[in-house]
């Protein structure tokens, strides 16, 4: 479960549309040979069809989801050990549902753990509460913060599989004041980004600025000389952290 | 995913910081904690020890599983 602390607390809901990797256990109503269990899994991958549950807090129309991968593990009478990788806004609950259906004889999902949230999995980086606390003693009663360094990452980590704009250091106050990115501000970019994108705006120190909505193309954006390229949705980086970029032609002009 | 240069300039290390060398208040005002979620508690729950615990005001957590 990613928690984001002061600054950071809004990036999550950008990842919250991310792929996740669900690991399941399936109850089957009645025993099927594995082999048809494998047979059906093995149909749901690709695009299906869902309606939210009734407990949901979407709309409940009919949309199309994707499944990317369901690895069967192992079938032990009625029961089923699978790993699903699938869109965001997929449920598991209904997926097993339907498996059922498809095998004939009904089954409900018995439990559910999430492995992974775009970024986020269970093997990196995962901390405990015993070990949050551990961390917090070292550093307030030993002076030593290693460990809470350890286990807190950097804001940068949620956006490491994200496209990227990197921006001049005089670019960087004007997008924390929520201004959009105009194309002489920018200086290297990865070649992933698409108009209407989710983009990470960053400095060259690595430091993620704001995320922002791309309106233009990689290839659009490293053949413009002029005409915005993109739109902060969420500034991260707190105002005054840069200098304006005037300010900085005045002490040019000083020195 | 490669990276396109559309143009060249260094940075001023006079301003900002790599996010490795951030002093640690500053480390945890844009920090994650990629929480184990113990069973039982809500998220809400979770997430108000964890801002107690690190002395952060304010905190947002992605969810665990779907209401389902």
């Amino acid at each position: 479960m990613p928690i984001a602390l002061g600054r950071a607390r809004n990036v999550l809901q950008y990842i919250v549309h991310s792929d996740k990797t669900y690991v399941c256990v399936m109850a089957l109503h009645e025993a099927v040979p594995e082999e048809r269990v494998r047979e059906v899994c093995r149909e749901f991958v690709g695009p299906i069809y869902q309606r939210p549950p009734l407990k949901a807090s979407v709309e409940r129309r009919l949309r199309v989801r994707r499944i990317y991968s369901i690895e069967v593990h192992e079938v032990v009478g009625r029961l089923v050990l699978m790993t699903v990788k699938c869109e965001a806004g997929t449920y598991i609950r209904k997926l097993c549902h339907d498996i059922g259906e498809v095998l004939g004889v009904g089954a409900h999902m018995a439990e559910l753990r999430r492995i992974q949230t775009g970024p986020f999995t269970e093997n990196e980086n995962l901390v405990t509460m015993h070990e949050l606390h551990e961390a917090v003693v070292a550093w307030k009663e030993h002076g030593d913060d290693s460990l809470l360094r350890r286990a807190v990452l950097p804001v940068e980590y949620v956006v490491k599989d994200v496209p990227k704009i990197y921006v001049r250091d005089s670019a960087v106050d004007a997008i924390c004041h929520g201004a959009p990115l105009a194309a002489p501000g920018v200086l290297h970019l990865t070649d992933d980004i698409t108009k209407d994108r989710r983009v990470a705006i960053m400095t060259l120190k690595g430091e993620l600025v704001a995320i922002a909505k791309a309106l233009m193309s990689s290839h659009e954006i490293l053949e413009a000389n002029k005409g915005i390229v993109a739109k902060p949705v969420r500034v991260i980086m707190r105002p005054g952290t840069y200098p304006k970029s005037w300010k900085s032609s005045r002490l040019e002009e000083k020195g | 995913m490669g990276m396109l240069i559309k143009a060249e300039e260094a940075t001023d290390y006079r301003y900002g910081c790599p996010p490795d060398q951030r002093p640690i208040e500053l480390h945890l005002d844009l920090g994650i904690v990629n929480l184990d979620k113990p069973p039982g508690p809500t998220s809400h729950e979770v997430t108000s020890w964890v801002k107690k615990l690190l002395g952060v005001e304010k905190a947002g957590h992605g969810g665990t599983l779907e209401p389902c």
